[in-house]
């Protein structure tokens, strides 16, 4: 019970000092930002600890932190295996060919008004659609190996980034157009030097979306059929074999994964977009 | 707005044809090495129109023609019974119903935790970079776990799948919920002091009125993502019913037919749930004055 009871005081005290730091003058500093969340997130692993230990709550319901922990460290050479087939095989070569088809498919649709209308309903309606779906389907034409949950992958990421590119790709005004007109500028002159970076807000607020798509895409596939190997492979036999430490240590392992992509695509954006408001505000 | 709508008939109509002709010679493409071989086996020529042919009609097709499959959805829609477990308005049902409550769940949890991130600045800085790490995780995931784990406990049924729809569709809503309360700028939240307004009502007749063009946008993405949430949480553990269950059982025993009609019945669902979505925001957009 001590357990319990104290991690239960823990939690108070932390809510506490993080609602005073947040009132206070301190949170403007940068320092002072990052601690607050950081401190919200151990309390957290400091709660499901003490919950755990404190209510005697089978590990094969909810193991605790610690055991999750030791599992990371002790099967680090495992976990490494299904990064590699899941994410690095299979999620990010298809997220890099679904998104470069979207951008150049984005860029010819743009030169048709009559496709931009018929394509930009299909599309948003597509993005809407449940294509995890189709994972069954391209795991038997692409077979078990990382080249099917390539496809689905790219099935997953092609819509949202299209139809996001396809908008950015309209976002400059008349204005723009026209001075560029006046310079004599040509078609590719004008795409390259004004609407592509015009359009890059809008893309990478596709490619953000699409960075977790792709992770949902590669993972989800393995459920219907993978080699020995792959993080959806390894959560749903280590689901029936009831090795809960297993489980969560690859979904801490998919975390981290995602929050990298993730953390990169976003630096990326800050790097080449920073002229845009969104940008220039948060500083 | 009438004009708009009509001008853009006719290019969804070509999209859409192309599509159905892309489709069709794709089938035709993919599964004519099929009939090939049969032809080679039965030691008989094999003329181009009867590939074609036999491409259009095989049991376990690599890539069914559309008519194929409109024909299962016509027969597993209107030919088989609604009770029966070989109709998919049944199948349909219990994924629609798994869908509606965690989009409910998942969608009242988020407009909370927006209020409570608007009004509580400790809230907004601890809990806003979480919920957005929440979703760097591929959520889908902890579903099989959830779902065994859950029935390891005793729950079994619609509430686990509920759950994993309703933890993907929660984010959504947060974001454009916080978004939408914070919408009202700073002249407006002065005049509201300036007439002595409590912070109740300043929620009540400005934030809340505000935020909802953000509230709908958001909730036409969610209840697309709790019904992936729904049919990927009938994947794991066996599931015998619903649409996801339906794709599985087809995978596991080659009939393609079968989930391609689940996929188009997938798809029709969402549409409609969209589309409902969008049908209420009308109406509430208009009735408060704020129709665009």
């Amino acid at each position: 019970m001590i357990w319990l009871w104290g991690s239960l005081a823990l939690w108070a005290a932390a809510t506490a000092l993080n609602v005073a730091l947040a009132g206070s003058g301190l949170a403007r500093h940068r320092a002072v930002r990052l601690a607050i969340p950081a401190l919200f997130g151990v309390t957290l692993l400091v709660l499901w600890e003490g919950v755990v230990r404190g209510l005697n709550v089978s590990p094969v319901i909810l193991p605790p932190p610690s055991a999750i922990g030791a599992r990371i460290a002790a099967d680090l050479p495992l976990l490494w295996t299904d990064f590699v087939q899941t994410i690095l095989k299979g999620a990010l070569p298809g997220y890099v060919m679904g998104c470069g088809a979207a951008v150049l498919v984005a860029v010819l649709i743009d030169r048709s008004p009559f496709l931009q209308r018929g394509l930009l309903p299909v599309g948003n309606f597509v993005a809407a659609l449940p294509v995890v779906g189709i994972a069954p389907i391209l795991v038997m034409w692409f077979g078990f190996d990382w080249q099917s949950k390539a496809a689905v992958v790219v099935v997953m990421v092609f819509f949202p980034v299209l139809v996001n590119m396809v908008a950015g790709l309209a976002a400059t005004d008349r204005m723009q157009r026209d001075l560029m007109a006046t310079w004599s500028a040509g078609y590719w002159q004008a795409l390259v030097k004004l609407r592509l970076p015009a359009a890059l807000p809008f893309l990478f607020n596709g490619l953000k979306i699409a960075t977790t798509l792709a992770l949902i895409g590669a993972i989800v596939a393995e459920f219907f059929g993978s080699p020995t190997r792959g993080m959806g492979f390894r959560i749903s036999t280590a689901v029936g074999q009831l090795a809960l430490d297993l489980v969560w240590a690859e979904i801490a392992v998919a975390a981290l994964a995602g929050s990298a992509f993730y953390g990169l695509v976003a630096l990326i954006e800050r790097g080449l977009t920073f002229w845009h408001p969104s940008q220039r505000a948060r500083v | 707005m009438r004009f708009r709508t009509t001008s853009a008939v006719l290019p969804i109509l070509t999209v859409l044809l192309a599509i159905l002709a892309l489709w069709y010679a794709g089938a035709v493409w993919m599964n004519a090495q099929w009939a090939r071989d049969q032809a080679a086996r039965a030691g008989v020529e094999i003329s181009l129109s009867e590939i074609v042919r036999d491409t259009m009609s095989q049991e376990r097709p690599v890539l069914p023609a559309p008519h194929q499959v409109a024909a299962e959805f016509g027969k597993t829609v209107f030919g088989t019974k609604v009770t029966s477990k070989r109709s998919l308005v049944w199948h349909g049902w219990v994924t629609l119903s798994a869908t509606a409550v965690g989009f409910a769940l998942g969608s009242a949890a988020g407009i909370l935790l927006a209020i409570g991130i608007v009004h509580s600045r400790a809230m907004d800085l601890s809990v806003m970079p979480w919920a957005i790490a929440s979703q760097t995780i591929p959520i889908l995931a902890i579903a099989p776990m959830v779902i065994v784990v859950l029935s390891s406990m005793g729950v079994t049924g619609l509430l686990p799948k509920a759950i994993i729809s309703a933890w993907l569709s929660f984010f959504p809503v947060v974001v454009g919920m916080v978004k939408g309360l914070r919408a009202p700028d700073a002249m407006q939240l002065d005049q509201l002091k300036t007439w002595g307004a409590s912070r109740a009502q300043t929620f009540w007749k400005l934030r809340l009125p505000a935020s909802m063009p953000y509230l709908f946008a958001s909730l036409k993405v969610s209840v697309a993502a709790s019904l992936v949430g729904a049919i990927v949480g009938e994947l794991p553990a066996g599931a015998t019913a619903g649409l996801g269950a339906r794709l599985l059982s087809g995978s596991y025993y080659g009939q393609t037919v079968m989930i391609w009609a689940a996929l188009l019945a997938a798809a029709l669902l969402a549409a409609a749930l969209v589309g409902l979505i969008a049908a209420i925001e009308r109406v509430v957009l208009r009735r408060m004055g704020m129709a665009r």
